[in-house]
């Protein structure tokens, strides 16, 4: 506990806070401004360019960064790696928000968010979009069980703590055959558009791509948050958890790399890799920078044994991830003739603001729950990090 | 039987009178546009406007001509919208028309991603706004001896309402009457799996801004993946079951040999 002391006195960022903050709120007024005034007045959305940002970044990025839960969860209770319990909180608490910031920006995006419970009474099971809403709201419930035991510890609940432990696993499992599904089905729901997406990114294997990637980023994700978390609440991180989880993401984005140029090859399509299409730079910076260069980075101990390091190759990572989703949602599908697009500011706004509103989140949670779990032995002394009351409700305020 | 329109566009004057027609029938309307130095008009299909002919111009032996080309929805054989609306407010009925119906839809506009003839529009200046395309005058035929508003617009019969089947019939006696006349290319018939509208044309679609499509149907690839769903939840549920059983048993095997100290830990987990 002395660590939380210490870092008390460091903590607070009242001008990051105050920042984030002004992004949170300013992202509200924009959202009610959408909700008196129409899509049309505050994006740049058109017959068009039907999907714009949010779809790209809230939902095809935000499910896929979200991947540290399920990857995570897997290691820990699944195939026993019991040294990454120490991050597993924080890995859950991120992928419960980014499925909360999922639902949320659907919110905003649905020209008819108020009926957004259709989803859950008329069934068309040939959908794909069916299979991601399914997903997305069991996912939700399940990260939401998963996480409560942190929640039920604080407030001293000891029956529901039970009764949530008696079926953790069941919980876990549930949540990485809902995340498989998920994930894929987003790769699924652009296999409904074969003359619009570039034939570079096109490929009937594009549901196992995009769960691959998410596997490879869950990691990433991990280790991007709790360097970060680390260095703002104090936690103290041993090296050897993180580079654990840097020297797992080769081999999963050698499985990656290999379906991706495998099926072009298969295809006998790689070729257009070399065309003087635009497009193809992209293609490239994804397999090369995103990929390649992170594989042979976190290969090294060397780089997995330094911090900046490992968190540099992180965010390589996860670039990739998110210029590939870019991409597949946006960059490399065409959109109608005689149409452009560029995000209006009130659309960066909302996707701005939903990002702030999850690190409001993180703050707070780290300082009124026990986000750092101890090793198991420890966690039967059941201590509620005293140091943390004081400093409740600060970070929104301040 | 599934009913059809074929647009020959070799007798199209560009009219637009099916434009109007369209309009009046559904109660859309105007668009206020900007002079874009042609009589196309108004520049794209929109919630407002469910047709409208695109005036092409193309060099035929050093001369300047025009094609018109009516476009609306083209009521798919097998529609992407249909496929890909999670809420089934898209259906498609057995006599051909694409039917919508706003009671189900929550506006996720992944239709007018998914046509591959990016025809589905949206109501983007309203505060409560649905999805709008050509309903095929849905409202009008079935039972009755009608046309849709725009083939009894049409003063020139460059347009004709029949069964698919026979139309495409017809469609290939007009290209075998007039092989000099026509591309010998019936435009919907085998597109994207077939559609309900079916064009004729003296020049390659290509040039009259069509799209460019395979035979396949778009829904074919989902449909596959979608059906890889169940037996892929089953497995991943074993495999993961499995995985803990036998690292648990490993365990287990483990701490007996090591002693009681490790057992205990195991309970509190």
């Amino acid at each position: 506990m002395t660590g939380h002391e210490v870092a008390e006195e460091r903590r607070g960022f009242p001008f990051g806070t105050l920042i984030l903050s002004a992004v949170a709120i300013l992202g509200l007024a924009t959202v009610l401004y959408r909700y008196i005034n129409g899509l049309g007045a505050m994006t740049d959305l058109s017959d068009g360019r039907a999907w714009g940002l949010w779809i790209s970044f809230d939902l095809y990025c935000g499910v896929a960064l979200a991947a540290g839960g399920f990857t995570l969860a897997g290691a820990v209770y699944i195939f026993g790696r019991e040294k990454y319990h120490t991050v597993i909180r924080s890995a859950i608490l991120t992928a419960f928000l980014g499925y909360t910031l999922v639902i949320l920006a659907l919110l905003v995006d649905l020209g008819q968010p108020w009926y957004i419970w259709h989803a859950i009474i008329y069934w068309n099971v040939h959908s794909p979009l069916f299979e991601v809403a399914m997903c997305v709201m069991t996912y939700t419930i399940v990260l939401a069980l998963e996480f409560s035991p942190v929640v039920f510890e604080r407030l001293g609940w000891h029956v529901p703590l039970k009764a949530i432990r008696s079926i953790q696993i069941p919980l876990v499992i549930a949540g990485i055959v809902l995340s498989t599904l998920h994930q894929s089905s987003l790769g699924s729901m652009l296999l409904m558009m074969p003359e619009t997406l570039d034939p570079l990114w096109y490929t009937p294997v594009l549901p196992l791509l995009f769960l691959t990637s998410a596997v490879a980023v869950g990691p990433a994700m991990v280790i991007f948050e709790t360097t970060l978390s680390s260095r703002a609440f104090g936690h103290k991180l041993s090296t050897d958890v993180l580079a654990g989880l840097g020297r797992a993401i080769p081999y999963i984005l050698g499985v990656y790399l290999v379906l991706k140029i495998g099926d072009l090859v298969f295809a006998k399509e790689l070729s257009l890799a070399f065309s003087d299409n635009p497009r193809t730079i992209l293609w490239w910076i994804e397999v090369v920078v995103g990929v390649v260069l992170p594989m042979v980075l976190l290969s090294r101990p060397s780089v997995r044994q330094s911090r900046p390091k490992l968190f540099g190759a992180a965010l390589l990572v996860i670039g990739g991830l998110i210029l590939n989703r870019f991409d597949v949602s946006w960059l490399a599908l065409g959109g109608r003739l005689g149409y452009d697009y560029f995000p209006h500011w009130m659309e960066f706004a909302v996707s701005a603001a939903l990002v702030a509103w999850a690190m409001i989140w993180v703050i707070v949670a780290n300082r009124l729950l026990r986000m750092h779990e101890a090793a198991p032995e420890e966690e039967a002394e059941h201590h509620p990090a005293p140091t943390t009351k004081p400093a409740a409700g600060r970070p929104t305020a301040s | 039987m599934p009913k059809g329109v074929l647009v020959d566009t070799t007798k199209c004057i560009g009219c637009r009178a099916c434009q109007v027609a369209c309009k009046q029938w559904n109660g859309l309307p105007a668009e206020e546009t900007v002079n874009r130095g042609t009589y196309e008009n108004p520049p794209h299909l929109s919630g407002k406007t469910f047709t409208k002919v695109r005036f092409t111009e193309i060099e035929d032996n050093g001369r300047l001509q025009w094609v018109f080309t009516k476009i609306q929805c083209m009521h798919c054989v097998d529609p992407a919208c249909v496929a890909a609306c999670l809420v089934g407010a898209l259906q498609k009925r057995d006599d051909g028309p694409v039917i919508y119906d706003k009671g189900r839809c929550i506006g996720c506009r992944y239709c007018m991603m998914a046509c591959p003839f990016g025809i589905p529009t949206f109501e983007w200046w309203d505060r409560w706004p649905w999805i709008r395309k050509c309903t095929l005058c849905v409202n009008r035929w079935p039972g009755t001896d009608q046309e849709p508003a725009c083939v009894a617009a049409c003063p020139t019969g460059a347009l004709k309402f029949g069964d698919r089947e026979a139309l495409i019939e017809e469609a290939r006696e007009r290209i075998a009457a007039h092989p000099g006349k026509y591309v010998n290319h019936i435009y919907g018939e085998k597109e994207v799996g077939g559609t309900s509208w079916l064009y004729l044309s003296a020049v390659p679609f290509t040039e009259l801004g069509f799209p460019n499509l395979g035979e396949e149907a778009v829904t074919v690839n989902p449909a596959r993946a979608m059906s890889a769903v169940p037996p892929a939840l089953v497995a991943v549920a074993a495999l993961m079951s499995g995985i803990y059983w036998l690292n648990k048993r490993r365990q287990r095997m483990s701490t007996a040999r090591a002693g009681d100290h490790q057992a205990k830990e195991e309970v509190t987990k």
